[in-house]
């Protein structure tokens, strides 16, 4: 006979309750675990998308996520010439905000070179750009579907495939453009800025910048023969991919990444605490009936099973409630959350522990009653 | 009346609490022995020591001296002479409680055949066995029904059929018929003298109920922790 089940069908609706309300804790703990992710995740995405094996930034700068960063445009000719690089890209970012449908777009632009690094892995849906101008890829939450168009800055783009997962450290959606496009949207002026700049002397003419120039490499190429190859031109820097994560890591998201760290970490107590409450009060409800058991031969082993079982089925169907319920809400959060089986199987763990300490202090109180309380008197 | 065996033998026991100026003697030197088919009232006021003789005798309160023999077997003698004292309940002792005090989450029936399944029967033997007890208790058409929805009475031979579950010859009632009233507390009291005698077990009950008194085989007053009277 399994006291601990029956007692919980005895009160199912009560247990029920109290395991949605577990449930519902559990959805919060692992949606800031998927928001803490989703930030790592989001932040890297965009260093991760050119696939490549070095960065070239502006000298003394730690570019271009972390810092500004502006060189020559012909860079990427230098580097694609050094030997062990297999390829190399020229790539611009930039946040600007754009109208469409009625509301105000903020998106992170990437100009690229079609057929050289910087543009998306994979795309989504559609194709890759195929003309050189006034085309884009969108990041499906821009909203933006295939045929679309939209205007950024002084030319109107059409929407000529979609990527998914790239956007910037803030979690704005990427566009992804032509160099060309790009460099045009950084630098041209509205007309009658234009005109003032002109009338006060200026040609118009500066040199095309980039913000970086990315390289990926020969196979068996050496990243840091070539990273300290390029630092001997005193007007570039570089770094390797390894190092540009961990820069934007370290940098870009490193405050945020501990704040959520922190609030994960204080609602991860408060969870136990709760569940050590629910587990504990549930067993010091059940002293008479325990008392009663002791007193007509029930031995220790039986009354540890009844608490502990019924704490194991708290905390299981608690976090079963909970990720149930993330799964089902998790794509209608602003951010990514991203939620990985190795997170469950912490969390898992964790509740795991939770509820065989909480359990360990009703056993404890459980076995210190005293069989004659179930006489009175 | 012909006396059986001795189930209950008390010799020299004595309890008390606490050391010095605050030392309080629950019970002093009390010799007592009951024998099987015998129902026995303990009476006293209320501090006299009744639940505490009562606690010795079930196994659940240590003696500070003294002697308790159970069934034949010396169970006390200075010091507990058995380690597994609830296997000794399970198997030798039966408790009836004022407050009936079923598992609130068991039917009638398994409230019953719970003790059966801790002592170790089958699940169906246990189930036909407190089938048969709430039957002979005439309550066997409540045997699905939880303890909240059972009346006073019916809730009271259940826990009498629990008490009696595995068949223990030492039986002990803690003011049994606190809870019924008069027409009940007769039948209460006749079936527990039905029990004693077809199950040649013994009863020993703490009782202030003088209704009952003429059911008793024996009244034993307590007095201070002495017995007063026999």
């Amino acid at each position: 006979m399994n006291l601990a089940i029956k007692d919980i069908r005895h009160g199912l609706f009560r247990f029920v309750l109290t395991c949605f309300g577990l449930g519902l804790l559990m959805t919060v703990v692992l949606a800031m675990i998927g928001i803490y992710n989703g930030l790592v995740a989001d932040a890297l995405a965009v260093v991760k998308a050119p696939a490549a094996d070095i960065w070239v930034v502006e000298a003394g700068t730690q570019g271009p996520f972390a810092e500004a960063s502006s060189i020559p445009a012909d860079t990427r000719d230098a580097v694609a010439r050094m030997p062990g690089v297999a390829e190399a890209g020229a790539i611009t970012y930039q946040t600007i905000e754009a109208a469409h449908a009625g509301q105000t777009l903020r998106l992170y632009v990437i100009g690229f070179e079609p057929g050289r690094p910087g543009g998306p892995q994979r795309i989504a849906e559609g194709r890759g750009l195929g003309t050189s101008h006034f085309e884009l890829l969108a990041d499906r939450k821009t909203g933006l579907v295939l045929g679309d168009t939209i205007r950024l800055g002084r030319n109107r783009f059409s929407v000529a495939g979609l990527v998914e997962d790239a956007m910037n450290s803030v979690g704005d959606p990427a566009v992804y453009v032509t160099l060309a496009d790009a460099l045009t949207l950084q630098t041209a002026l509205d007309p009658a800025a234009a005109r003032v700049q002109v009338a006060r002397g200026d040609q118009g003419i500066r040199p095309a910048t980039v913000a970086a120039v990315i390289a990926r490499l020969e196979p068996g190429a050496d990243v840091a023969l070539l990273t300290a190859t390029v630092r001997q031109w005193k007007h570039l820097a570089a770094l390797s991919q390894t190092e540009q994560e961990d820069l934007l890591l370290a940098s870009v998201v490193d405050r945020a990444r501990r704040q959520i760290g922190l609030f994960l970490g204080i609602l991860l107590s408060v969870s136990a605490v709760v569940i050590a409450l629910i587990i504990y009060t549930m067993t010091m409800e059940k002293l008479k009936q325990i008392a009663t058991l002791k007193l007509i031969g029930a031995p220790d082993r039986t009354i540890v099973a009844l608490i502990v079982q019924q704490a194991m089925l708290l905390g299981a169907s608690g976090l079963g409630i909970g990720l149930a319920l993330i799964l089902l809400v998790k794509d209608n959060f602003p951010r990514r959350v991203v939620l990985e089986p190795f997170n469950a199987l912490v969390l898992t763990g964790i509740i795991l522990v939770v509820c065989l300490v909480a359990s360990g202090l009703g056993v404890r109180a459980a076995l210190k009653v005293d069989p004659a309380t179930a006489l009175g008197g | 009346m012909t006396l059986g065996d001795i189930l209950v033998n008390v010799q020299g026991v004595a309890k008390h609490y606490g050391e010095g100026e605050t030392r309080v003697d629950a019970l002093r030197s009390i010799d007592l022995r009951v024998h099987a088919g015998e129902v026995i009232a303990l009476l006293g006021p209320s501090g006299s020591g009744k639940t505490t003789l009562l606690n010795v005798i079930g196994c659940i309160l240590a003696p500070t001296a003294g002697r308790v023999e159970l069934d034949g077997d010396a169970v006390f003698d200075g010091i507990w002479l058995r380690s597994d004292l609830r296997r000794l309940r399970l198997d030798k002792i039966g408790f009836i409680f004022q407050a009936h005090n079923l598992l609130p989450f068991l039917t009638a029936e398994e409230n019953v055949s719970v003790v059966l399944d801790l002592a170790g029967w089958s699940a169906a033997k246990g189930r036909a066995r407190a089938r048969e007890l709430l039957d002979y208790l005439e309550v066997g058409h409540r045997a699905k029904v939880k303890p909240a929805l059972l009346s006073g009475g019916e809730a009271q031979r259940v826990a009498i059929a629990r008490a009696l579950a595995n068949r223990p010859r030492i039986i002990l009632a803690d003011e049994p018929t606190a809870a019924l009233d008069s027409g009940r507390a007769q039948l209460v009291m006749d079936l527990l003298r039905k029990l004693a005698t077809e199950q040649e077990a013994c009863i020993i009950a703490v009782t202030h109920d003088e209704k009952i008194f003429d059911r008793f085989d024996r009244l034993i007053h307590l007095r201070d922790g002495r017995l007063a009277d026999a």
